[in-house]
């Protein structure tokens, strides 16, 4: 089906029921519950964890399978958030303009900066790729491209956003909030209440989840194709390659288009939520970001970025709002002065402390997991297959496993 | 008729003249082995021929064309495939996997962005694959990484992955270094049989005098980056400079 091998079909129908589903799985506590703490099912997290599936996806692409590891691709993101809110600004709120635009952008860009920074590969191409993307925050966060034409182009550290002396040739009366062809806006959210439990619907998330499909879609091509295998030869010798007439230089640039168009598209739909784009998008932080969630959850897998990119997504936004307060309603069960002393020990974890955690935890999956969690999760599925063949092996009646 | 015509071919490294003057010219169709003590040049030498290196002078003519100033992949796609002292394989792949991307780059050239269409849908490429693995005997290791197989056998690969781009000249940097008595009497008969099969020019460096005597039509024998002789292998076995350039001079005074 679509074109895929079974298995890929297989993981291709389990993404989209768990996206088109999440509203509900991302709720399982009931509203008020002590454990309603973990709930991520609000529309703005569940946004975020596909719009940041699709930029962990296209990053894979470059780094899962060449293995060239930039640092810069946060540049692509701000880029494309750029994209979205001039389109608002000058046409209307429809979503529809700004995201191609987006894609494009970020493209053109990307191919200017990887033609020059896959001149080096290793540690030298990350640095370059990072002297970019530092750069173009540098610029977009002091709009001197904007004081150099006399005009606003990014608008410096207050973030481009929509004003009412915006030309937007093309809004009628009613518009005031993004919103896709004039059909839905993104933030209306429909709530089910079953019960004590709550499900919000929201139309952006879908939205995001409808693109981040066939994102991950794309993704599975791109990995089966004879270009994919060119480039996990890329990363395995390049040496053979270019004696074996083929030019790797062009495939490295391809996948480094390609993904900075998936990032591109990313910033672009997080300014489809929110019409507001910032250079804080570009900095460093946001690179390492997604380098982390592709580490995480494990290169060069097709699933393993989205998990990674959920992980960290879900740890930001749900670790740091556990304060002292909700550590103390969770011990309050133990004699006082244990319970002080698990929040005094439990303290620095949680709040403000989650990088942290998070920190331990990758700390833990790198050098434990080489693979990420995709690793993790095979070896938990080789134990469960794995045990009744052991024992089914001392017993010489029982038919064997293969 | 020479397929490889090499001129006045030097290079120099800083101090160092790792090529004097080199005048070599391959016949087509032949086996042409070069030899020489270590730090004779041949491995500069055949640098120059493949891209990696470029000639301070001279000029390097294959099938009447300058491959001075291509990039390897370039004289590649021109018809000149090497294999490497170590076997440079695709590692991380698999053994099939290998063996199609040569496959690929004979059909589709140096840049082809085929990223929509699955792998498994290139039946002539998986065909003309299977068929050469079968052809090397590696059939059964198709989905083995190709890091985790055995010295031979990468070797094996290496071969058959220049052979899948049917090329003019076959270049062998020392195919048999490291090897067991063995697997050097294996690789010998594969590249026998390959010089029966095929229209095919090989040039071979090697320092196993059993391998080179066993193969070559025409030996050229380098020292200090000049060729003292060319001949044929009979001729070469006696020849007088040749004891000396493998043996060193003080051999007459003792």
């Amino acid at each position: 089906m679509f074109g895929t091998a079974k298995r890929d079909t297989a993981l291709l129908i389990i993404v989209a029921i768990l996206t088109l589903f999440a509203p509900f799985l991302l709720n399982p506590f009931p509203a008020g519950s002590a454990m309603a703490q973990f709930n991520a099912g609000y529309p703005d997290l569940m946004q975020r964890f596909v719009i940041f599936g699709i930029f962990a996806i296209g990053f894979n692409i470059l780094f899962g399978l060449t293995g060239y590891l930039s640092f810069g691709h946060a540049a692509f993101l701000g880029l494309g958030s750029y994209a979205v809110v001039w389109m608002y600004k000058l046409l209307d709120y429809n979503v529809i303009w700004g995201l191609p635009l987006a894609i494009l952008v970020s493209g053109v860009f990307a191919l200017m900066i990887g033609f020059i920074s896959l001149r080096r590969s290793g540690i030298y191409f990350s640095i370059l790729t990072l002297a970019f993307a530092q750069m173009m925050f540098a610029i977009s966060y002091s709009d001197l491209l904007g004081r150099f034409f006399g005009t606003t182009i990014t608008n410096g550290e207050t973030g481009l956003q929509v004003y009412t002396s915006d030309p937007q040739i093309l809004i009628d009366s009613w518009e005031r909030v993004p919103h896709l062809l004039g059909l839905v806006e993104m933030r209306s959210t429909y709530t089910l209440n079953l019960g004590n439990w709550s499900f919000d619907f929201n139309a952006g998330y879908y939205f995001c989840a409808v693109i981040m499909i066939l994102a991950f879609y794309l993704a599975i091509r791109i990995f089966r194709s004879p270009f994919g295998m060119m480039l996990r030869a890329v990363k395995s010798n390049q040496q053979r390659m270019n004696y074996t007439g083929l030019n790797t230089r062009p495939y490295a640039l391809a996948a480094f288009v390609i993904s900075g168009m998936y990032a591109g598209l990313a910033g672009g739909l997080m300014a489809a939520m929110d019409p507001l784009a910032g250079a804080e998008r570009m900095q460093w932080t946001a690179s390492g970001e997604v380098v982390l969630m592709t580490i995480l959850g494990g290169a060069g897998t097709l699933i393993g970025p989205v998990l990674g990119a959920g992980f960290i997504k879900y740890f930001e936004n749900i670790f740091s709002k556990i304060n002292d307060n909700v550590l103390h309603s969770w011990f309050a069960f133990l004699p006082d002065g244990i319970e002080d002393f698990l929040v005094v020990i439990v303290h620095p974890f949680v709040g403000k402390g989650w990088n942290l955690t998070l920190g331990l935890m990758f700390m833990i999956v790198v050098i434990f997991l080489p693979g990420g969690l995709v690793e993790g999760g095979q070896r938990i599925a080789r134990l469960f297959r794995g045990k009744p063949a052991k024992n089914d092996a001392p017993d010489g009646s029982k038919t064997p496993a293969e | 008729m020479a397929i490889l015509e090499v001129k006045n071919v030097g290079k120099r490294f800083g101090g160092l003249q790792a090529l004097g003057n080199v005048n070599l010219s391959v016949a087509e169709n032949s086996c042409h082995a070069i030899i020489g003590p270590n730090g004779a040049g041949k491995s500069t030498l055949l640098n120059c021929l493949v891209g990696k290196l470029i000639p301070d002078t001279g000029s390097v003519m294959f099938d009447g064309q300058s491959v001075l100033g291509r990039k390897p992949y370039e004289i590649n796609q021109m018809g000149i495939s090497r294999v490497f002292q170590t076997p440079e394989i695709f590692g991380d792949l698999t053994v099939m996997e290998n063996m199609m991307i040569p496959c690929f780059a004979k059909r589709d050239g140096a840049f082809e962005m085929n990223a929509i269409m699955s792998v498994t849908s290139q039946r002539d490429i998986i065909e003309k694959a299977e068929h050469m693995l079968e052809d090397m005997n590696l059939i059964d290791k198709r989905e083995m990484h190709a890091a985790s197989m055995s010295r031979g056998d990468k070797r094996r690969l290496e071969i058959a992955m220049c052979l899948a781009q049917d090329p003019r000249l076959l270049l062998l940097d020392e195919p048999t270094a490291g090897m067991a008595r063995a697997d050097t009497n294996n690789t010998i008969d594969l590249l026998k049989r390959i010089k029966e099969e095929r229209d095919i020019t090989i040039a071979i460096i090697e320092h196993d005098m059993h391998v080179v005597f066993s193969l070559a039509e025409r030996i050229t024998v380098l020292a200090q980056g000049t060729p003292l002789v060319e001949d044929t292998p009979e001729k070469i076995k006696g020849h007088p400079k040749v004891r000396e350039a493998y043996l060193g001079e003080s051999q007459d005074a003792a």
